[in-house]
């Protein structure tokens, strides 16, 4: 377990929620016991922010197509773009509508789906999802692959329901994929086909009342390998590595917390989250509506495993609560943030 | 027109490309996209109670932002004095508050902003040694240096009583001894040489203050008409073992200052042994003159006391060029000597100097009882196997 190291209330209080300043991260940065990077990152020059990526769902826009039919778009453009991963560390991704991790995009059990992928990068992409879908929609090398400047739409229905992830399919795979092609792809459950848990699939059904108490959160196991030696420099939740340390994210006491974990780190076969001093349920891969793991405060993910992690902080006091990759290297390395519970 | 004029010709012709070059810019093309190239060497490491400051020195097509700095893989909070960009060839000190572990490794890691990654090791983290160990130091590098030349000194009366076979035969072994030297030298002074920042040439800056201190010594040696004989030769001797012991002394001082301190007493005993030979190489030369005692403590002083300065320098982590110049140097001057006392041996006994060859055998077999300088440096793996 890592220490907190002398954080104290007094910072806290400076912390007016979820986005603070950049005066508050340096005031933070005495206090983590020199494990820190140094400098603070330009999110708007990035053009996205950790903590925005932590909610921004994209529900794309349901159209109409000329049958009739009712179906969900969205619109992705592969751009090359040289972000800055740390304070001062620029890195030359490759992005999905420039920013890593991708859109989160979001839809309901059974909807038809239609993503236009636009090519605006240097190299041939594809966007391969990973759900249930034909092969010629694939998104693979000669099915669906993008040549610069082109584009392709692919079209399928949204199932299973769960926790996905989509990414760049071409080769060589490492590459395209470490380079920032990846995102998360949630398929919420429609309460009327699970009647037998239907409480439960509400519970996850973005919109619905029983989903109004939860918090949701997005996170993305990633790191960057900036030398080319097939090992990851840094180790983040949504690229930017300590982004939750110094500014936690906040948490409502009273509300349920729900995160969508994605594991998308290349070069390491294993990432994982450890969450202090509180237990959680784990749905594997999102695909049920009972936990897979019941009361863990640790779950491991393979490359492209994921899950749905729910948790309480109702019966804690307010205060910071660390969470981290339990690979201590990753922490060290990037991988870890606080809950600021209120 | 003088035929000297033309001598203006590739100035301006070489003024021409260099400004074709750097103004019309026509090679941009091949670095549009290439990313700047970079290189940082971490010169020197101090280790203060809590504290880590490096000496780094940069090279680069671009100024070389050091952006993140990782102690045994963990990024660090740290400063850097000068802040800001290095432009080529500059140096900064880097400061990390870290609770470094005695005794131990610790795996450095300095990331530029296009995030190129620079490993340093600190093969066994010891504190850098300040004014209190002053006298340890001294001690060491009385023991080191002039103790042994010294001892090798006190055999001069019986070495003037040898009939002439045994006294060639001394001569020859001080000439195998300094052909010894003077490959240990330029090897130490080479590997040293390749730790120095590649535009620095770290190995050329060797072979070149080699050369020049062989041309200066003998030129100085010669100023007279002939070359140095006797009392004479002998102090040639001893400045030319005293430089290389300034750089052995230096590279004894850091292997202390990092982590070798272990291996203390076994360095030391080895040294002495071998260095004994060097006092006896000195006194060879001189059965023919009456030096007065003040000539003995002056031999051994520039033998040994280069010693004592650079246990010491070596102990506050010098650049690693000074050590490769002092190796250079070093090496230059034993240079001298072999020319010197060959000379000499060749016009005195002819072929008999081939026995020479004897004396550099018997300096190697005693060389492998200080076998721990380089490997030393090389980790700390080495160390444990000596130490247990």
């Amino acid at each position: 377990m890592l220490g907190l190291g002398g954080l104290t209330r007094a910072s806290l209080a400076q912390s007016p929620g979820a986005v603070a300043t950049a005066a508050d991260a340096a005031s933070y940065a005495h206090d983590i016991g020199g494990n820190q990077l140094v400098g603070i990152v330009d999110h708007e020059r990035n053009g996205f922010d950790p903590h925005a990526v932590l909610t921004d769902f994209d529900f794309g826009e349901v159209v109409a197509d000329q049958d009739g039919r009712r179906v969900r778009e969205w619109t992705i453009r592969a751009i090359d773009k040289e972000i800055e991963i740390a304070p001062g560390v620029f890195f030359a991704a490759w992005t999905y509508n420039g920013r890593v991790p991708g859109p989160t995009l979001r839809c309901v059990e059974g909807e038809a789906l239609r993503i236009r992928f636009f090519n605006d990068g240097s190299h041939p992409h594809t966007i391969h999802f990973h759900g249930i879908h034909p092969a010629r929609m694939d998104g693979v090398p000669g099915v669906g692959e993008v040549n610069p400047g082109e584009e392709f739409v692919y079209e399928f229905a949204a199932k299973p329901f769960g926790c996905h992830l989509y990414h760049c399919h071409s080769v060589p795979l490492k590459r395209h994929i470490h380079k920032g092609l990846y995102g998360t792809f949630i398929v919420d459950p429609d309460p009327e086909r699970h009647p037998e848990a239907r409480e439960a699939a509400a519970s996850r059904r973005f919109g619905t009342p029983e989903h109004a108490e939860w918090q949701e959160l997005i996170m993305v196991m990633n790191g960057f390998d900036t030398n080319f030696d097939d090992e990851n420099e840094f180790y983040a939740v949504n690229s930017i590595p300590f982004a939750y340390f110094g500014q936690p994210i906040r948490i409502e006491r009273a509300r349920p917390v729900r995160v969508y974990l994605v594991n998308v780190t290349e070069f390491d076969p294993v990432n994982s989250l450890h969450v202090h001093a509180n237990f959680f349920d784990y749905y594997d891969h999102g695909t049920t509506l009972s936990p897979t793991l019941r009361t863990v405060d640790t779950v491991m993910q393979c490359q492209a495993q994921r899950g749905i992690i729910e948790f309480s902080f109702a019966d804690h006091e307010p205060g910071l609560y660390m969470f981290h990759a339990h690979q201590t290297e990753f922490a060290e390395l990037g991988w870890m943030g606080h809950f600021e519970v209120v | 027109m003088p035929r000297s004029a033309w001598l203006l010709l590739p100035v301006i012709t070489v003024a021409g490309i260099v400004a074709f070059v750097l103004i019309g810019r026509p090679l941009d093309d091949f670095a549009a996209s290439a990313p700047p190239t970079e290189e940082i060497v971490v010169e020197q490491v101090r280790l203060e109670p809590g504290m880590i400051r490096l000496t780094v020195r940069v090279d680069g097509s671009d100024p070389v932002r050091i952006a993140q700095v990782q102690v045994d893989g963990a990024y660090r909070q740290f400063e850097q004095n000068p802040a800001g960009p290095l432009s080529r060839l500059a140096s900064a000190v880097i400061s990390i508050p870290y609770h470094w572990i005695e005794g131990e490794t610790h795996h450095l890691l300095l990331l530029t902003s296009s995030g190129a990654a620079f490993e340093h090791t600190i093969e066994v983290a010891q504190a850098t040694p300040t004014g209190s160990s002053f006298g340890l130091l001294l001690l060491v590098g009385i023991l080191l240096g002039i103790a042994p030349v010294a001892a090798g000194l006190l055999a001069y009366p019986a070495i003037r009583d040898m009939r002439p076979a045994g006294l060639r035969f001394l001569l020859a072994l001080t000439l195998g001894l300094l052909g010894f030297l003077f490959i240990d030298t330029i090897g130490e002074g080479l590997e040293i040489g390749g730790e120095v920042l590649g535009r620095l040439n770290g190995d050329v800056l060797v072979w070149v203050a080699a050369g020049v201190t062989l041309m200066t010594l003998l030129l100085a040696g010669r100023r007279s008409g002939k070359p140095p004989e006797g009392i004479r030769l002998a102090f040639f001797i001893a400045l030319g073992i005293g430089l290389h012991n300034l750089g052995e002394g230096l590279v004894v001082g850091a292997s202390l200052a990092t982590g070798a301190a272990a291996l203390a007493t076994f360095l030391m005993v080895g040294f002495v042994l071998h260095n004994v030979t060097e006092g006896i190489g000195i006194a060879t030369p001189m059965t023919k003159a009456r030096p007065g005692w003040q000539v003995f403590v002056a031999l051994a002083a520039l033998a040994g006391l280069p010693a004592v300065v650079g246990v010491w320098g070596g102990s506050q982590a010098v650049s690693p060029q000074f050590v490769a110049l002092s190796f250079g140097i070093g090496a230059g001057a034993i240079l001298q000597v072999i020319v010197e006392l060959g000379g000499f041996m060749v016009r005195q006994s002819g072929a008999a100097a081939l026995t020479s060859l004897s004396g550099a055998s018997i300096m190697y077999s005693t060389a492998s009882l200080r076998p721990t300088i380089r490997r030393a440096r090389a980790g700390r793996i080495e160390c444990r196997k000596w130490i247990g």
